[in-house]
């Protein structure tokens, strides 16, 4: 992370002296440090509300029963996480509102999901190779349906968005398939150790 | 098929919102005190991830205002041509993992550009569709409990970016060429 940083930092400098752009860049970068506030602000309602509903799915034993359900095939991808049956309920909540396009619901309850899994993490600030996993997989974005961009194309005048449908539920689930590979490869490497 | 996704989406909140309180009350749980409880750390989530958002938003803003993704696209241009992917996407590639609003954005421009049936538009708009914004997926999940080390999770991440963006533009070949 040390060296992305520094690398978008650098390679901007350059590339904004390059195209004579350094105005623009100075602006942005202070409109992109307010923007992370408002966005943060932004998730404090949505969040608040569906960790209100997790508390109680969570009292009530929903959740248990959730995750004896979706058990088998997460302990595949998570092996370390057998203890840890309120991580995988999570994680099964997380994969599942993403994959139904429901955003707003899916960030809340990754986020539980890291929460319980950095509760048995001995080391705090190193991701575990779970965590890693797991965040490997959201960033491949699995959805069913990608309503937003349908809704772009549409309002734009596409003849029949829905083609692209297809095409894009084969391309998400081939990087989550990659995803999913490549945590699984990179965890075993020594300098990730 | 999309009609019937689409009003079904409508009711998937709403039904699970509804059965989570109504399981609740049968089990007797004191709901409202719960969802009180349970809602009071939404505010330290969002706090917590603040520092994380500040350092990635400013680096990617700072990345596609300096013009790096048009020198890019420009070196590749001559690559791109070769292959027949249309250029117009190359700055959508560069910015699907950085920042989700800009590439919202950009895929806009490629429709003005391309027009809203062209193969420009429908490739973009699937290597939009099929992947999350790495780095703020980072920033966020992470930050909320206060990991600085990523270890492997970038590397992945961005490798299964590559493999999904290769993976498009086979695709769409194959779909629409």
């Amino acid at each position: 992370m040390n060296y992305i940083f520094a690398f978008l930092i650098v390679i901007s400098f350059i590339c904004a002296i390059i195209n004579g752009k350094m105005d623009v860049m100075t602006d942005e970068i202070f409109q992109g440090a307010k923007k992370a506030v408002e966005i943060s602000f932004g998730l404090i309602g949505i969040m608040g509300f569906w960790l209100g509903l997790v508390k109680i799915a969570e009292k009530s034993g929903l959740m248990e029963i959730f995750a004896k359900i979706i058990n088998k095939p997460l302990l595949l991808i998570f092996p370390d996480l057998k203890e840890n049956k309120k991580a995988l309920s999570n994680i099964a909540l997380n994969i599942s509102a993403n994959a139904l396009g429901l955003c707003n619901a899916a960030t809340p309850f990754g986020i539980k999901a890291m929460e319980n899994m950095q509760e048995e993490n001995p080391k705090k600030d190193h991701a575990t190779n779970s965590m890693c996993t797991f965040l490997a997989i959201n960033t491949a974005g699995f959805q069913i349906v990608p309503a937003t961009v349908l809704a772009i194309l549409a309002s734009n005048g596409m003849e029949n968005p829905s083609q692209i449908i297809i095409p894009t539920l084969i391309t998400t689930s081939i990087a989550f398939v990659s995803a999913l590979f490549f945590a699984k490869i990179l965890e075993k490497v020594r300098g990730f150790k | 098929m999309i009609k019937i996704l689409n009003s079904l989406s409508v009711f998937i909140l709403p039904i699970i919102i509804t059965s989570i309180v109504t399981y609740g009350i049968i089990k007797k749980v004191p709901v409202y005190e719960n969802f009180i409880e349970g809602a009071k750390g939404g505010f330290d989530i969002a706090i917590r991830i603040i520092p994380y958002l500040i350092a990635i938003i400013t680096a990617t803003s700072a990345f596609r205002a300096s013009g790096a993704a048009d020198t890019i696209q420009n070196l590749l241009s001559p690559i791109f041509d070769y292959l027949k992917i249309p250029v117009e996407t190359t700055i959508i590639m560069l910015t699907r993992s950085l920042s989700g609003s800009a590439t919202l954005g950009v895929l806009g421009d490629v429709i003005n550009q391309t027009g809203a049936n062209s193969y420009a538009t429908k490739l973009a708009a699937v290597i939009t569709g099929s992947s999350e914004t790495t780095f703020y997926v980072a920033a966020v999940y992470f930050g909320s409990v206060g990991i600085k080390k990523f270890r492997h999770a970038l590397m992945a991440g961005i490798l299964a970016d590559i493999v999904g963006l290769i993976a498009a533009i086979i695709i769409c070949r194959i779909f629409f060429l």
